[in-house]
């Protein structure tokens, strides 16, 4: 009988919400590159978190509409963090979180792109009414 | 959080834009506004040096690569002074270093201008 695979302990979630502001963004990347910080990453892996979770905030700030907070939290495991990051908007289009490489020099849809290269994971859940919830993980590398 | 920006005319007719900060969703509209004026002008032959700026999104990707398109529109360019690895990596991943000259220092930058 296969035993059950034992999941890494949670070391402690830590929740933010702030105002859906463009001036309140820093803040979001800061505070998840302070819990990042307690896990064991990299300093390069740590600015990798931090602007994932910046443009995934900027995400929300352009295409919610109707959502004035974004909710972030974080879930640390010794060996990884998971950060989830939410908006209660509607209007967000799919297409708005498509991502793509720059091929010509083209103004915005870096954001995504930038999210999905630089996170171990990311899964978006994007519902026209509901808004919108990503979740993506680093994981800590030796 | 804040941009510092600080523009001065080089040789020729070209002008190096200094950027000292962060730039994200924040930011980017000061330094989109800079080099907006500058073009307005008719200055279509540009340095922009990142040395001093420690972070930077996808917005301000977007700055650089509006102002980019808008001098090419004239015959101009945008070069990058940019040493930080981070920010180099950013460019790296998405393409950009294709599309913009980025240099290690503004020397190159302006020598490549011409």
């Amino acid at each position: 009988m296969n035993q059950p695979v034992a999941r890494p302990k949670s070391m402690g979630v830590v929740e933010l919400r702030i105002p859906s502001k463009a001036e309140w963004v820093a803040v979001a990347r800061l505070a998840v590159a302070a819990v990042a910080n307690r896990l064991n990453f990299s300093i390069e892996d740590i600015e990798d978190v931090k602007l994932a979770v910046a443009e995934a905030c900027t995400n929300c700030i352009q295409h919610a509409h109707g959502s004035d907070q974004i909710e972030i939290t974080c879930e640390t495991e010794p060996e990884m963090l998971t950060v989830r990051v939410r908006d209660y908007g509607h209007g967000t289009r799919p297409e708005a979180i498509s991502s793509r490489r720059i091929d010509e020099p083209r103004v915005g849809g870096l954001g995504v792109f930038l999210i999905r290269s630089l996170m171990d994971s990311v899964d978006y859940d994007v519902h026209p009414d509901r808004g919108t919830n990503l979740v993506m993980t680093k994981n800590v590398t030796s | 959080m804040d941009i510092k920006v600080n523009v001065r005319e080089a040789q020729g007719d070209s002008y190096v834009v200094d950027l000292n900060g962060e730039i994200d969703v924040y930011t980017s509209p000061k330094v989109k506004d800079a080099i907006g004026d500058l073009i307005d002008k008719g200055h279509y032959n540009l340095v922009i040096n990142l040395e001093k700026v420690r972070y930077i999104d996808s917005t301000g990707l977007g700055v650089l690569i509006g102002g980019l398109k808008r001098v090419r529109e004239h015959g101009g360019t945008v070069n990058l002074v940019c040493t930080n690895p981070q920010i180099k990596k950013i460019f790296d991943i998405t393409g950009l270093v294709k599309i913009f000259g980025i240099y290690d220092d503004e020397d190159a930058a302006m020598k490549a201008l011409v």
